[in-house]
């Protein structure tokens, strides 16, 4: 219940960090009951302007009004106690603590004056899980928690500490859609008794769908203040980047060839000893983008590790340009021209303490001409990578500045320049614009698709819907370790493949689940 | 501790009572074997309890410490030169000195613990450095003051080494130390009774109480303990000293419970011994007591043969050579160590330094 009453105002905030100005200036309100989205693409000083308000950072200059009244924020305790929470984009959770640890953690209940008081935490836990319809169960594991239901922990633990002011900061970054539908309609209730949300993300669709106000910033500064009704979509996207940005991914219908990927009967056993793949067929031709849709944890992951080599197989053949490759060596899958975007750049994208340069030619810096037998070329090393720093726009002071020092877009684009300037026959893309901005995930689906244009077989697995349907050409929905579904992107509705994603049958009819799924020939 | 560790642990304690029973039991009776092992177990197992106790500290809170042994040398030394000072020097009564040795032992266990965690938390030097520091430092300190001060014309003790002022007394548990033969395991000195009781308060400190739940939260997720306001240095730093006095505790067992007299290198190793019980022991206190437990019995195997020496039968040759058998505790570290005995999972933050 929205009324004017302002209960945060951040007046003139500045902060530097060097080379940065990472807020220059900022002026943001929020009133209570309201959902006021915070708009930018990564660096354009959100997370900053957050942790001001949290007390992680201290502004060089600036005032904050909690309730009319200032404040002096100079750590997590002091915002705690003036009841504002935030629920970071990484969890800020204990995974081998119960849920009822985690919440407590900090503002124990004890008794004889250090003694733990379990039973009263779980009581009021539940209590405030009832009161805001944020179901927990205070004795589980956080370990075993599904993502989405980690969050809501997040959230209770905000409350517990009796936060009315809730920074959310990219919540549905990690969420299935399911998921982030479930957070929408929680952050309502929430603002129905009274607590205010800023809501910060850099998605637009969700903006638009769940924001009373929006308020946009670039380059460390707002650049201005709108509400659903008044604007839409392309006029958020340029004002978060400052130009054009084209939603939609341009493509022509697919010119698709030969089959170039051919998976027969793939099952693929993990840690704890669980088939997650299943009798997995599949097949993916050139010049075509399959697109592999499902909730994350359906077996993804797994399938494309043992595609590129990385994991072990159960059983099953691979064939990759009619050459069968044996399991887990990645190196003849590189040479046998596969390109792989992997889901985590930081884990399997990018050693991210070489530099830039060396991290370009991972895949073949035991070539000429970037190595004679056992020398190693650095002029052919660094001047492929001034190529590609130019090509593919890596904004980067130097390439010899470490991996790590990238932002994530940037990361991602090192990534793509390394995978995608080799001769290549197969893209496998897992996830690959998780966590960028609108700028950045343009880029990449434009190089994804001019790879699909000069006939490349594309595999392209993602939990963002719509990537999966504005860029394939082939749909396949994995569930359970299977494939429960193929058809032709241009057939698909997002209902349709939002019930497929969580194991439904949309048409009585419909093949059974175990059948093999037969591609269009091209 | 799941079952399995446990299952694990009375196997291989039981298998070594086993054969010095078999061996021994022409002789003696089965019970006096076993209470003469038992006895054993426990005196060797008291310092390795302590050191792992120690490690748990520092580590549940996220700081690696592998200067144990180096505490355990330092606290050694100088709770039994304070010891001897306040008996030669300022003639105090023997039990006096030694209730002063015992804290000036844990004082300097935990003065060695501040420089680690000022090594580690402050300045954030790789952990495994700061402990190797920790280990050559007392090495030398305590090389070099045992010379000076015991050794050659001029030094304080004229080259005399004073034995006085003896052992920590018994102490009898009233009844059960009456039961004849194995009464003999409830009459045993202040600082085995001190450990098993921290084995206990351990437990109940680290899994029960609001500083347990802290200390894991910054040994897991440092950051996390950090957004709801917990000052992780401050933790850090008090753990690390706590885990230093134990350590400390656990020298002092050396040179004032159970020999007067202190040598140089005399810890032999204990600090290591010590954490590798606290990795089979899972980071619990009862795992880690009982995994200590195992070593223990392992040295008292190795002694027991010894007595037994003309007993083995032929056929057993090989363990009348008292250097195979002694042996046993450090193969089975190394068994430990390369995880054949179950995955143990350290806190997630262990060994990492803190950045804001």
């Amino acid at each position: 219940m929205v009324d004017d009453t302002i209960v945060l105002e951040a007046k003139d905030i500045t902060k530097q960090f060097p080379g940065v100005l990472a807020n220059d200036h900022v002026n943001f309100d929020l009133r209570k009951g309201e959902i006021h989205a915070l708009l930018g693409e990564n660096g354009a000083g959100k997370t900053t302007l957050m942790n001001i308000l949290y007390g992680l950072y201290q502004p060089d200059s600036g005032e904050i009004m909690v309730n009319g009244q200032p404040a002096v924020i100079h750590s997590p305790k002091d915002s705690i106690s003036l009841g504002i929470g935030m629920v970071h984009q990484h969890f800020m959770l204990i995974p081998v603590f119960t849920v009822a640890e985690n919440i407590m953690l900090g503002e124990e209940v004890v008794r004889y004056g250090m003694v733990l008081d379990q039973k009263t935490v779980a009581r009021q836990v539940h209590e405030l899980s009832q009161q805001y319809g944020l179901e927990v169960n205070p004795d589980e594991l956080v370990e075993q928690l599904p993502v989405g239901v980690q969050q809501r922990v997040e959230i209770v633990k905000a409350l517990y500490r009796n936060a009315q002011i809730l920074i959310l900061d990219e919540p549905t970054a990690v969420l299935t859609p399911q998921e982030a539908d479930e957070l929408f309609v929680i952050m309502r209730q929430l603002t129905q008794r009274g607590v205010s949300i800023i809501f910060i993300t850099h998605k637009l669709k969700e903006v638009l769908a769940v924001a009373d106000r929006i308020t946009a910033m670039r380059r460390g500064q707002v650049v201005g203040t709108t509400t659903p009704a008044e604007t839409d979509e392309h006029r958020l996207a340029a004002m978060m980047v400052g130009r054009e940005v084209i939603l939609t991914v341009e493509k022509e219908p697919a010119k698709s060839g030969e089959v170039v990927l051919k998976v027969e009967d793939l099952s693929i056993v993990d840690e704890r000893g669980v088939e997650v793949v299943r009798n997995l067929d599949l097949q993916v031709c050139a010049g075509e983008i399959l697109g592999i849709a499902g909730v994350q944890g359906n077996g993804q992951t797994e399938l494309v590790e043992a595609l590129t080599g990385l994991r072990k197989r159960k059983s099953g053949k691979v064939v990759l340009s009619g050459k069968e490759i044996p399991e887990l060596h990645p190196r003849l899958n590189v040479e046998a021209g596969q390109a792989h975007i992997p889901e985590d750049r930081h884990k399997h994208g990018l050693v991210l303490g070489f530099d830039i340069a060396d991290n370009e030619v991972l895949c073949t810096y035991y070539q000429p001409p970037f190595a004679h037998g056992l020398q190693r070329d650095f002029k052919a090393v660094l001047n492929n990578a001034l190529k590609l720093i130019e090509r593919f726009d890596i904004r980067t002071p130097s390439p010899l500045l470490p991996a790590k020092k990238l932002s994530g877009g940037n990361q991602q684009k090192a990534i793509v320049a390394r995978e995608l300037s080799r001769p290549i026959k197969l893209l496998v893309a897992n996830q690959p614009t998780r966590g960028l901005d609108v700028g950045s995930i343009e880029y990449i689906h434009r190089q994804i698709v001019d790879m699909r244009d000069q006939g490349v077989a594309v595999l392209l697995v993602s939990a963002e819907l719509d990537e999966i349907t504005s860029l394939s050409d082939r749909i396949a929905v994995m569930f359970h370790g299977q494939i429960v579904a193929t058809m032709d992107a241009g057939k698909a509705t997002r209902s349709e493949l939002g019930l497929l994603m969580a194991g439904a049958n949309p048409q009585e009819q419909a093949e059974p689940p175990s059948e093999v799924p037969t591609p269009e020939p091209g | 501790m799941d079952w399995r560790r446990f299952a694990i642990i009375v196997f291989v304690i039981a298998i070594m009572f086993a054969t010095v029973v078999m061996v021994g039991s022409s002789q003696n009776s089965p019970l006096l074997i076993i209470t003469s092992m038992l006895a054993t177990t426990i005196a060797v197992a008291t310092p390795l309890t302590l050191g792992a106790l120690s490690g748990l500290y520092c580590e549940r809170s996220g700081v690696v410490n592998i200067g144990i042994e180096g505490m355990m040398l330092g606290a050694a030394f100088f709770g039994w030169l304070a010891a001897i000072y306040m008996n030669t020097i300022f003639h105090m009564a023997p039990i006096v000195s030694l209730i002063v040795g015992v804290f000036v032992a844990m004082l300097s266990g935990g003065l060695f613990a501040l420089l680690h965690a000022a090594l580690s938390i402050t300045f954030k030097v790789d952990q495994i450095i700061g402990g190797t520091v920790i280990n050559i430092l007392a090495i030398g300190i305590t090389g070099f003051l045992n010379r000076q001060m015991f050794f050659g014309a001029g030094s304080v003790f004229g080259g005399q080494i004073p034995h006085a002022p003896g052992v920590l007394p018994r102490i009898a548990i009233p009844l059960l130390s009456k039961i004849p033969t194995i009464g003999r395991i409830f009459e045993q000195q202040p600082i085995t009774w001190a450990a098993l009781i921290l084995v206990v308060v351990t437990h109940f400190v680290i899994f029960k109480t609001r500083w347990g739940l802290r200390t894991r939260a910054v040994g897991e997720h440092p950051r996390a303990a950090d957004t709801v306001g917990i000052n992780v240095y401050r933790m850090r730093y008090l753990n690390v000293i706590i885990g230093g006095m134990l350590a400390g505790l656990g020298g002092g067992f050396l040179t004032l419970e159970s020999i007067s007299s202190f040598e140089p290198l005399m810890t032999n190793g204990r600090g290591f011994i010590a954490l590798a019980a606290l990795i089979f022991g899972n980071w619990t206190p009862f795992g880690a007591w009982s995994a200590a437990l195992v070593f223990g019995a392992a040295q008292a195997l190795q002694i027991n043969l010894q007595f037994f020496r003309e007993l083995i039968p032929p056929s057993l040759a090989i363990l009348q050579n008292s250097y195979v058998v002694g042996l046993a505790p450090y193969i089975l570290t190394m068994l430990i160590l390369t995880g054949l005995i179950g995955r143990t999972i350290p806190p997630a933050a262990d060994g990492q330094a803190y950045e804001k």
